[in-house]
């Protein structure tokens, strides 16, 4: 399973790479998104993988026992999924504006602000 | 009691700034509730430096989560000079936008985002875990997204889309980089990580990881060769938001890296070298960069850049004397990059325009500001006994100490081109005769200005042009606390012991 979701979040990787060296502004968010996909995991990926145990504490007892699933990187992970939304629907929203007031969804075109002029 | 104070420099500013949501439709009081809500920042700040100045690091464990499981925010020295700088800033920024910013963009929430934007640079200078670090660079670069698209100018769009495709691939390397860090040393707490990470036995691993971090916060804080959103983009909106950006948003990614070179992976012969040569590389362009620029703000983006490599170099020598000159000449950056930029806002409005070429006679029609501009310009340069002058002196006696005579020759070399450029500048704007143009009649120029609307475009400049004089003839003071900190920095365990609480 962990070699599995390794192999995936490499191909993640790859092509959110490949996406965002295209040169459409469209392409260019789509990349951002599966390279932001590919982060969070990561993160699952690096806590390590325990089936069927969750972090709960049995009724009975005070302290968990036996092997349990890391917690930390589901929490880390939920943190960094609601950022990513927020960044992502900004991005919607400034690709969108970009193209009605540039004129343009290629960006060899967006040069104006890096010339000397 | 006391350490509750680390939190209250945030608390003000989140507090300004969801009061300022409750005043949306009303622009005109929006600009005193700013300007009071950063005098009260400025207030705390300096309750804070006091007391972590008196009583050494301060830490506090949130919701009472004993570290390293909970999230530790740590005040040492470095962070609470950094805060107070910091809202000394703000506060000059809030009462520079009260005219610079016209209501149109006031409208849409501009003072409400600028405090967010204080609050996560408190934030990122304050926090103790590496986490969190993440999450208060993106409430940094959410709430730059927006001020940098206020408005919707053609050109802002433009730098935006730059901008904000780098950095936000720069926040996805440095997740990355967390993701691995937590998946060799199980642990995301600062002061708990420079225990751990000595004990790793694979050290390619974790040379991998430095690595990754040294991407992710070289985007930010724009380093050779991952600096090209940076002249794309800030000379875009207006000066007000861009002097923020030059004073404090390059140098949070480069505290960052100071941090986590130092208290994580304290550098080695190998990862020097890199640095030395990127920092190098960094001045050298810089500086050639400015010197071809015709436009009076790309001049001063394109400085930043050759300045980020006086802090990168002084990190690469990693002696105690280099990383208090980088620290110092940090302080001094802060200063002096955004009174620069609130000067290119006043010339803008004097002649209507930022082309080198167009300004001219300065001097002639304006000669108190003239003297007034004449500060920033010469402390930038390292003019004795300006501000520019002493963190150098630090510098250039470690690099030549340690026997590293590239660095030096190019420290040299980038305070020359600075020369250049503040002469060719002085030349353009203040001594040049000015050859009329036509006047656009929608614009409104300085000199039409009322008493009120002068007052508030001058008097950040004056405040700013203050504590970089102070700065200038009492930088014993500075040089004191610098030590402080690079001791600080060097010898990990008074880190360590404050937030775990050992005496």
């Amino acid at each position: 399973m962990e070699v599995l979701l390794a192999i995936t979040t490499g191909i993640l990787y790859a092509s959110g790479i490949y996406m965002i060296l295209r040169r459409s502004l469209v392409k260019l968010i789509i990349g951002i998104v599966i390279l932001g996909n590919g982060v969070n995991l990561l993160i699952f990926l690096m806590g390590g993988l325990t089936e069927g145990s969750p972090a709960l504490i049995a009724d009975s007892g005070e302290i968990l026992e036996g092997i349990y699933a890391d917690p930390v990187p589901q929490a880390l992970i939920l943190t960094a999924i609601v950022i990513s939304f927020g960044l992502q629907s900004f991005a919607i929203v400034l690709i969108k504006r970009a193209y009605k007031v540039l004129g343009t969804d290629d960006t060899d075109n967006l040069n104006k602000t890096d010339s000397i002029i | 009691m006391n350490e509750h104070l680390i939190m209250y420099p945030i608390i003000v500013h989140l507090i300004t700034a969801i009061l300022l949501l409750f005043f949306w439709m009303k622009p005109s009081f929006q600009y005193y509730i700013s300007v009071v809500g950063s005098a009260i920042g400025i207030i705390i700040s300096a309750i804070l430096f006091q007391y972590v100045w008196a009583n050494g690091i301060q830490s506090i464990q949130l919701s009472n989560w004993e570290a390293p499981f909970g999230i530790t925010m740590v005040a040492d020295t470095l962070a609470v000079i950094l805060v107070l700088l910091t809202n000394i800033v703000a506060f000059a920024l809030s009462i520079f936008s009260t005219e610079n910013m016209v209501s149109s963009r006031v409208k849409f929430g501009y003072h409400a985002i600028f405090h967010f934007l204080i609050m996560g640079l408190c934030g990122a200078f304050l926090t103790g875990d590496l986490f969190s670090l993440y999450v208060w660079f993106e409430v940094i670069i959410i709430s730059s997204f927006v001020l940098l698209t206020i408005g919707g100018r053609k050109d802002q769009i433009e730098g935006a889309m730059k901008y904000f495709t780098l950095n936000m691939l720069a926040s996805i390397i440095f997740l990355t980089g967390i993701a691995m860090l937590y998946g060799v040393a199980g642990s995301l707490n600062m002061a708990d990580l420079s225990r751990i990470i000595p004990e790793i036995e694979n050290r390619g691993i974790v040379r991998t990881i430095s690595f990754i971090f040294f991407v992710g916060f070289g985007v930010k804080s724009a380093i050779f060769p991952l600096y090209f959103w940076l002249p794309a983009s800030y000379h875009t909106p207006p000066t007000s938001v861009s002097a923020l950006f030059a004073g404090l948003l390059t140098k949070v990614g480069v505290y960052a890296m100071i941090r986590i070179f130092t208290l994580l992976f304290p550098l080695d012969e190998v990862s020097q070298v890199v640095f030395m040569v990127i920092a190098g590389l960094t001045m050298f362009i810089g500086g050639i960069g400015a010197l071809v620029q015709k436009d009076i703000l790309k001049t001063f983006s394109y400085l930043i850049i050759c300045h980020i490599g006086f802090m990168v170099g002084g990190l690469s020598l990693f002696t105690e004397v280099a990383i208090a000159g980088a620290v110092l000449y940090m302080f001094h950056d802060i200063l002096v990059k955004s009174t620069l930029f609130m000067t290119g806002g006043v010339l803008y409005r004097i002649f209507g325009l930022t082309k080198l070429s167009r300004m001219g006679g300065l001097m002639d029609s304006h000669p108190k500001l003239s003297l007034l501009f004449a500060i920033p310009l010469f402390a930038v340069v390292g003019v004795p006994p300006l501000s520019g002058f002493w963190p150098k002196v630090s510098l250039f006696f470690a690099s030549y100490v340690n026997g590293n005579v590239f660095i030096t020759i190019l420290f040299i070399f980038a305070s020359l081109i600075t020369l250049v450029i503040v002469a060719k500048i002085w030349n353009a704007v203040f001594s040049k005769k000015y050859e009329k143009i036509e006047r656009d009649d929608s614009f409104r120029y300085f000199n039409e200005f009322n008493f009120k609307e002068k007052l508030s475009y001058i008097l950040p400049i004056i405040i700013l042009v203050g504590v970089t004089l102070y700065y200038s003839f009492f930088a014993e003071n500075f040089q004191v606390a610098a030590d402080r900190i690079a001791n600080e920095l060097i010898s990990t365990e008074q880190y360590y012991n404050a937030v775990f609480k050992l005496n």
